[in-house]
């Protein structure tokens, strides 16, 4: 038991909880913004996936990884473009095509790199982003190594949500998408374009989601590899409603989650007797569980899931 | 230029447009297939090949798709009444698993003994999507994140299962489940094939899918709560009964698809037992356009896109992984084909 609390004691912990975090982060971003202009989307699994694969391949063909995760982005958006052009001008089910472009985006990530990787060769790796060690503050006992001894990408996922929370509440494009997804007739009655925000929103969501993944390659791990993911998508997902679609909520709820994901691998080492798989499904259960807590009190936009037609009520 | 909403749908539209949106798919993935510096023609003869060229490869095809009738159907049931299921691949493992479990030490003649062992994987699948229909009926709590959460929770603890309580002295360490006792195996259709009854028993099932869902009062309330779920319930339609009888019902379907696998071809649990099968049951269902009979086609053809795919793979080098680039195509492309039938373009 004393064994369980002094890993909470260790730096390396702290660390890691925000280095998992990374990914939630931008993932639940992503999500975040789409559902905020109305459009749920459930592709974020399979962005994730493609984000990671080309972040990596971008890479491993001689970019840099700036670059990596500048195509990843674009590849996101390309993949939140073909859901927005089959969920808001077309108004197809929201569920049936994120599902579509899960599948979709997931298996053309494993196509293409089977096309260059062949099977059962070791998965060649690139050089990651490196911890960026500031000097100065990365020496502070304590928090030095937790808060400045992060990748770039970390740094790059904190700044985002300010920016997106700015952004959300301080101006005005930001009201006009959060009015697309409550009442996109008003929106329209004000002289803009309901279509083009959910469409502009879904893209910008869907590149986040594409970093997202991005950096499972180019600074958790150093190499791609099928389901490397692992459900973090649908986890966003989750996270999104627990947030009640606000950014600096987001950030708790990835932190926190990314926490028991970290303290559950540490306790596999001092707790014994105990199948691995239960901590395993830990945060799975811990997932479903915070959906029940906030259901109720959910803010949901109003206008979500429901296609805008002009002049249809 | 707007959509219209049909007054009638034509038939030959409702009869074409999952062919078209198979072959729009199957020409966009022709384009990564050329990436590979393959002529498409040829991969896809030899997928083809691979699926319907020998009597071993049709039964080998029919094997695959014998699963994906069942949980293609459960999706199917779900999503007609908006009830987004998604966690029929962990409703297909509780159902192998509680089948493996129970088939391993049951004691009664073969056939009822077979019953029983379907009746107990569908009960688990059933009760498996219960949780979450009742959260989203109780407390407002989106279906489709939990029961997808919920397959990952499963495969763990199936994993939990066979490395525990139900591991299999005899499998030299293999992670696999203790077999069902030989009395439960599922007879072969075809001999010295792994083709089994099993077929038939999906078969029926989509016929009774069909009756129930065309034939009975449930029936037309699944629907009315599908189309538009505010009149349904002012027509008098309790839509938290009608929404868990759904549930149960695709819940039980998906579970029947675990259990016919391990009683007919696996005959124990791993944790790799399914290529998918809950996921690709989707896709079936949505080729079908929701409909029994259409899912045992649709089921038909998606296990000849994945058994083809191996063979073409090893004949080409074309990477089996297009098998899920089509697949998952071919939703897109139905989605946008059903569009057309239920809508028309006009300037």
């Amino acid at each position: 038991m004393t064994e369980a609390l002094e890993l909470l004691l260790n730096t390396s912990l702290w660390a890691a909880v925000l280095r998992i975090a990374t990914p939630l982060i931008f993932g639940v971003l992503g999500a975040l913004l789409c559902e905020r202009a109305g459009v749920l989307n459930l592709g974020i699994e399979g962005i994730m996936t493609m984000g990671a694969m080309v972040g990596w391949l971008t890479v491993y063909l001689g970019g840099d990884l700036w670059m990596g995760l500048a195509v990843a982005a674009t590849a996101g958006a390309v993949m939140g473009l073909l859901h927005a052009t089959l969920t808001v001008p077309l108004g197809l089910s929201q569920h049936v095509s994120g599902l579509g472009i899960t599948l979709f985006a997931s298996a053309l990530a494993y196509y293409l790199y089977r096309l260059i990787v062949t099977v059962g060769e070791t998965p060649p790796t690139i050089t990651p982003f490196q911890p960026l060690d500031i000097p100065g503050l990365s020496d502070i006992p304590g928090i030095g190594p937790v808060l400045f001894g992060q990748t770039a990408p970390t740094y790059l996922a904190l700044l985002a949500v300010g920016v997106m929370a700015y952004v959300l509440t301080r101006t005005p494009l930001g009201l006009a998408i959060r009015m697309t997804g409550e009442n996109p007739h008003a929106v329209e009655a004000q002289g803009l374009n309901p279509i083009r925000i959910r469409i502009g929103a879904v893209m910008a969501g869907s590149a986040l989601m594409g970093l997202g993944g991005a950096f499972l390659t180019t600074a958790a791990f150093n190499s791609f590899f099928p389901e490397m993911v692992q459900g973090r998508g649908w986890i966003c997902i989750a996270l999104v409603v627990f947030a009640s679609w606000r950014p600096g909520k987001a950030l708790i709820g990835a932190l926190l989650f990314a926490f028991f994901d970290a303290y559950q691998l540490r306790l596999q080492t001092v707790v014994e007797g105990v199948p691995y798989q239960l901590f395993l499904m830990a945060p799975y259960v811990l997932s479903i569980v915070a959906l029940v807590l906030v259901a109720r009190r959910a803010e949901v936009p109003e206008a979500l899931m429901t296609p805008y037609r002009r002049g249809e009520r | 230029m707007r959509l219209e909403r049909r007054e009638t749908v034509p038939l030959a539209l409702v009869a074409g447009a999952p062919l078209a949106a198979v072959f729009a798919a199957l020409a966009l993935a022709a384009g990564l297939i050329l990436a590979a510096g393959v002529n498409p023609l040829t991969a896809y003869g030899e997928m083809l090949r691979g699926a319907l060229g020998s009597r071993l490869s049709v039964t080998e095809m029919l094997t695959r798709a014998t699963p994906l009738i069942l949980t293609g159907l459960a999706a199917a049931v779900a999503f007609r009444a908006r009830l987004w299921n998604i966690g029929g691949e962990g409703q297909f493992f509780i159902g192998a698993l509680v089948t493996a479990w129970i088939g391993h030490s049951l004691n009664l003649p073969g056939p009822i003994g077979v019953a029983v062992l379907m009746v107990c994987g569908m009960v688990a699948g059933a009760l498996l999507l219960a949780g979450p229909a009742f959260l989203r009926l109780r407390f407002g709590v989106d279906e489709v994140v939990t029961t997808l959460l919920l397959n990952f929770i499963v495969i763990l603890f199936v994993g939990l299962m066979i490395e525990g309580p139900l591991r299999d002295p005899l499998a030299f360490g293999w992670p696999q489940s203790v077999p069902v006792d030989g009395d439960y195996r599922l007879p072969d259709l075809i001999a010295r094939t792994r083709l089994h009854i099993g077929l038939l028993f999906a078969i029926a099932a989509a016929g009774i899918v069909w009756l129930v869902l065309s034939r009975t009062v449930f029936g037309v309330e699944t629907r009315a709560a599908g189309l538009n779920a505010r009149a349904a319930a002012f027509a008098g339609i309790s839509l938290p009964r009608t929404i868990m009888g759904v549930a149960l019902l695709s819940g039980a379907l998906a579970g029947l698809a675990g259990s016919v696998e391990v009683m007919g071809v696996t005959g124990g649990v791993t944790t790799t037992m399914s290529p998918g099968f809950g996921y690709a049951g989707i896709v079936v269902a949505m080729l079908a356009a929701l409909h029994p009979a259409g899912v045992v086609a649709a089921a038909i053809f998606v296990a000849t896109v994945f058994v083809g795919a191996d063979a073409m793979s090893r004949a080409t080098g074309v990477p089996s992984f297009i098998a899920d680039v089509i697949v998952a195509l071919s939703l897109l492309t139905m989605l946008v084909a059903l569009l057309f039938t239920t809508y028309r373009i006009r300037r």
